[in-house]
């Protein structure tokens, strides 16, 4: 698939400003009223850029509003409205610690809940693929879930429980990319069941129903320049976003300056890794071209 | 609303016959002409003249070769459009229920005032039915050519799809594939007409009829042999006396 910059940031920026009010929420901490502004505003900001730059991904952006109508049956209508429903309880929380000076702890505990929901539809915007094999896992849930969970603990200075929550990830993030690789010849569908063929031989594409350059469907859809480099990428983003962290932090001791560095080398390898998350996954669609 | 209907009066749907399409690429064309007139936005290009040329197309021809062992390739011209899917998962993924399937004749629309341009109904269809336009930024579909079909200022023999009218060599069939008496629904049954994908689980409404076996391939019928066997069988005159000399030396 098409890894487009915009999705990119929504899915990893939302993630970690939604993580970090999980912890803001269950676990304030007894923190200074401006050290408390600090963190809720970087936790409002990281999810809202995120949800601004999925903005930029539409051709219609004008009129986005519509996608809260669809909550019913639609995962990307869900995650627009929980995630607006949880800025608008932490807001709520964040004002009333920081101007009150002391957090509610039930608000908190709500505005959690929620951010977590926000999360899993998030991810199940993809999960719910059926087309795209590498995706159509609980473990895609699963990793999003974690990626939020300790990126966030890492922001709010978690550090103990942020260093098993990376180990956990990690053991996730290898255990998908096992899946991930043979999900598409599990998936049953082959260029013989696209055509309906299958009886009559080998089927191979002789013509493809098009000239000139790729068309949207392979733009779109059979996105092949991360693959080449798929394995250098993985163990990069995995170093910078689980392993570096994970040493870095049982090794020192994770103050100020090292733990904002370890922020930022996880953002990095968050990066990294969302991006392969979308070069590396395959489209069924691929078939009818001959291509994966 | 981007709920599915939980059944459809009619399956309005195509059949298409691998069997006789020819490969011509004018389905492709009389859609992209009818398509690009009608309602919507119209079906854009990207440098069309230049070197690189893109554009929407609701409807493309792939041609395949299938080959078993031993046996000769074979080609086949394998049209393809939305087909509109009795459980269509583009429709449940839309966030703005600009995309729905109608209860009236189970036709899959996107409704393009709604559609905000997010692109996810074009990831959740297997077959690659759906296309976003580029310079509108609206996703585009085959609609049946509902306003040809229902349309009643035009020709009697005008109202089909666009694609099933220009057809030359009768490869499309448009008809309700839920009514039993329909032309469509016997061609089906009579001809093994067959899902594409049906392990996706989106019970498509359209469906092909499979190339008819060849008869005419079979490996132990050797057209060019007798021709090429060494025999003077027949030969009389000038080249039967030779013959006879020559086979004396």
């Amino acid at each position: 698939m098409h890894p487009a910059k915009s999705i990119i940031l929504f899915t990893a920026l939302s993630g970690l400003g939604f993580g970090l009010m999980i912890w803001l929420g269950i676990v304030p901490g007894d923190k200074g009223t401006w050290v408390a502004a600090v963190f809720c505003l970087m936790a409002l900001a990281l999810s809202g850029i995120g949800l601004l730059s999925s903005l930029f991904h539409l051709g219609h952006p004008e009129r986005a509003v519509k996608a809260l109508s669809q909550w019913r049956s639609s995962w990307l209508s869900r995650e627009g409205v929980v995630a607006i429903a949880t800025m608008v309880v932490f807001t709520l929380y964040a004002a009333i610690w920081v101007l009150g000076g002391t957090p509610v702890a039930l608000l908190g505990w709500l505005a959690a809940a929620l951010a977590a929901v926000t999360v899993y539809c998030t991810a199940m915007i993809y999960t719910q693929m059926k087309t795209v094999p590498r995706w159509n896992s609980p473990l895609t849930p699963a990793l999003f879930l974690l990626f939020a969970l300790a990126g966030g603990a890492l922001l709010a200075g978690k550090v103990t429980i942020s260093l098993w929550l990376l180990a956990a990830l990690g053991a996730v993030q290898i255990v998908q990319w096992m899946q991930g690789d043979k999900a598409l010849g599990d998936s049953g569908s082959t260029m013989e069941t696209a055509t309906g063929l299958g009886n009559l031989g080998t089927v191979r594409l002789l013509e493809s129903p098009h000239t000139g350059g790729p068309n949207y469907l392979l733009t779109e859809m059979v996105y092949k320049i991360g693959r080449k480099h798929a394995q250098k990428l993985r163990i990069i983003g995995f170093a910078l976003a689980i392993g570096l962290p994970v040493l870095l932090g049982l090794v020192f001791e994770v103050k100020h300056m090292l733990a904002g560095i370890i922020v930022l080398m996880h953002l990095a390898g968050l990066l990294t890794l969302r991006w392969l998350f979308f070069a590396e996954a395959e489209h069924v669609v691929g078939l009818y071209y001959g291509k994966r | 609303m981007t709920t599915l209907p939980t059944a459809t009066q009619k399956k309005l749907g195509l059949v298409i016959d691998l069997d006789t399409c020819v490969g011509c690429h004018a389905c492709v064309i009389s859609c992209k002409e009818w398509n690009t007139g009608s309602y919507g936005a119209p079906l854009s290009d990207q440098d069309p003249y230049g070197a690189d040329p893109v554009g929407t197309f609701l409807n493309r021809v792939h041609t395949f070769e299938v080959k078993a062992e031993n046996t000769p390739a074979q080609v086949v011209h394998f049209p393809k459009s939305c087909l509109h899917c009795e459980d269509a998962p583009c429709v449940t993924v839309c966030p703005t229920g600009a995309s729905y399937k109608r209860e009236e004749d189970g036709i899959v629309l996107v409704n393009e005032s709604d559609c905000i341009g997010c692109g996810l109904c074009a990831w959740a269809c297997p077959y690659g039915a759906r296309e976003m336009d580029q310079a509108e930024g609206v996703m585009k579909k085959c609609t049946l050519c509902v306003d040809r079909i229902y349309n009643e200022n035009i020709p009697i023999e005008d109202q089909v799809p666009s694609c099933v009218r220009t057809c030359p060599a009768g490869a499309r069939h448009f008809g309700d594939l839920a009514d039993p008496t329909s032309g469509v629904f016997k061609l089906v049954e009579e001809r093994g007409g067959m899902d594409l994908m049906p392990e996706q689980g989106t019970k498509p409404v359209n469906k092909y009829l499979p190339p008819r076996p060849k008869t005419d391939t079979a490996p132990e019928l050797d057209v060019l042999g007798p021709l090429l066997a060494e025999s003077t069988d027949g030969a009389g005159g000038f080249f039967g006396w030779l013959d006879r000399t020559l086979e004396k030396l």
